[in-house]
């Protein structure tokens, strides 16, 4: 059916080969090669763990629970990023905007458990050599152990999993964008001071806040260059992005975490 | 944008129109329950190697429902279809003829 509508369309260019519109054909291409990225993060990690004896399984039940309810944030997020393409193309602009805004809540709440479970790792002891002692908190001889004898795993695991946060904060933002436009350049630059200065200096997430300044400086450089209204189309480019997202997790959950779960 | 391009965009909306709702929400419930299989399979002492395979078969249809219902694949042309899931698993069986020999190389020696 739809090979035969494409022909229908009156234009003097060719049809696309890929018979939809280049913004969508654009992001495909962006996400294959992103997949390879994450790919070969994968692959580096199985790898080491192959390569490895004695690979460690710290994950008690309570970090298992954690990454439960992050699988379950990202899973909803993606029921309600299909909801708002549907408002989209329905043209029903306030349930297209609430839809964004409920996905962009789910993200950010994955995004906070994620740094919660971070935090916690490293004041336990697992940690890079590039991260600063936790001060007045005694790590746990088990985590300090495991950054010792194995430092591949704190390197894979952060590695990892820093990668796909950074790629659901821009997700987020991304979301931010089309669904608020230029109102959430100042929301984006109160959630930087907040994660700025509400984080102590020695947690990894105090500098790594200048993320969302940077985002800010390019989306005001980017709607400022090209102020427009998101349409449907765009909606849905961005949901692809963020399913993705969503779909890189669902292999990172069982591999990094059910797979190093401690089973007692 | 140029005339074709919105002419395609319209089609494509046209299509979403016709995705009933409730698919969504099977799909997303069928993802929630192989998650709570999959942490339910987590404390059942499999071994390794069986529970990698279950738990790498679930990851492959969750993401198989992802690509085909939420990112809409399964209702493009199959041009396009075809286009990213053979570009993608082609570059991950090159990834795994370089990378895998030498790690069960190194399983089948030990580590010592």
């Amino acid at each position: 059916m739809a090979e035969s509508a494409l022909h229908d369309i009156p234009s003097v260019y060719e049809p696309s080969l890929f018979g939809t519109y280049s913004k969508k054909i654009g992001m495909w291409l962006f996400l294959l090669s992103d997949s390879l990225t994450f790919g070969a993060l994968l692959y580096a990690y199985s790898y080491g763990r192959i390569s490895t004896a004695n690979w460690p399984t710290p994950f008690h039940s309570a970090s298992i629970v954690n990454a439960t309810v992050m699988t379950a944030f990202l899973l909803t997020s993606s029921l309600t990023m299909v909801l708002a393409v549907r408002a989209s193309v329905e043209r029903n602009a306030k349930a297209q905007t609430l839809w964004l805004l409920a996905t962009m809540a789910c993200g950010i709440g994955f995004i906070v458990l994620h740094g919660r479970e971070w935090s916690n790792l490293i004041a336990e002891g697992l940690k890079l050599p590039m991260f600063p002692a936790v001060p007045g908190h005694e790590a746990a001889s088990e985590f300090v152990n495991v950054s010792k004898t194995v430092p591949q795993f704190a390197a894979t695991f952060f590695g990892l999993t820093g990668m796909h946060m950074l790629h659901v904060t821009l997700g987020v933002i991304y979301l931010g964008v089309v669904a608020l436009r230029r109102k959430f350049i100042p929301i984006l630059l109160v959630l930087w001071l907040v994660a700025w200065l509400g984080t102590p200096v020695y947690s990894p997430f105090h500098y790594g806040a200048h993320v969302l300044l940077i985002a800010a400086i390019v989306i005001s450089i980017i709607l400022w260059l090209k102020p427009k209204v998101y349409d449907s189309s765009d909606v849905e480019v961005a949901g692809l992005y963020w399913h993705f997202v969503d779909l890189v997790w669902m292999f990172i959950f069982p591999l990094v975490y059910l797979m190093s779960a401690k089973i007692l | 944008m140029d005339s074709t391009q919105l002419a395609i965009e319209e089609r494509v909306a046209e299509e979403h129109r016709h995705h009933s709702k409730p698919l969504f929400f099977y799909v997303w419930a069928a993802l929630l329950v192989m998650t709570a299989i999959e942490v339910y399979l987590t404390y059942q002492n499999l071994p390794p190697v069986k529970m990698l395979t279950i738990l790498l078969g679930l990851s492959f249809i969750k993401a198989a429902l992802i690509i085909g219902y939420f990112m809409h694949l399964k209702y493009e042309v199959s041009v396009m279809r075809w286009a990213t899931i053979c570009s993608v698993v082609g570059c991950l069986i090159i990834m795994t003829i370089f990378f895998f020999p030498d790690a069960f190389r190194i399983l089948h020696i030990g580590v010592k």
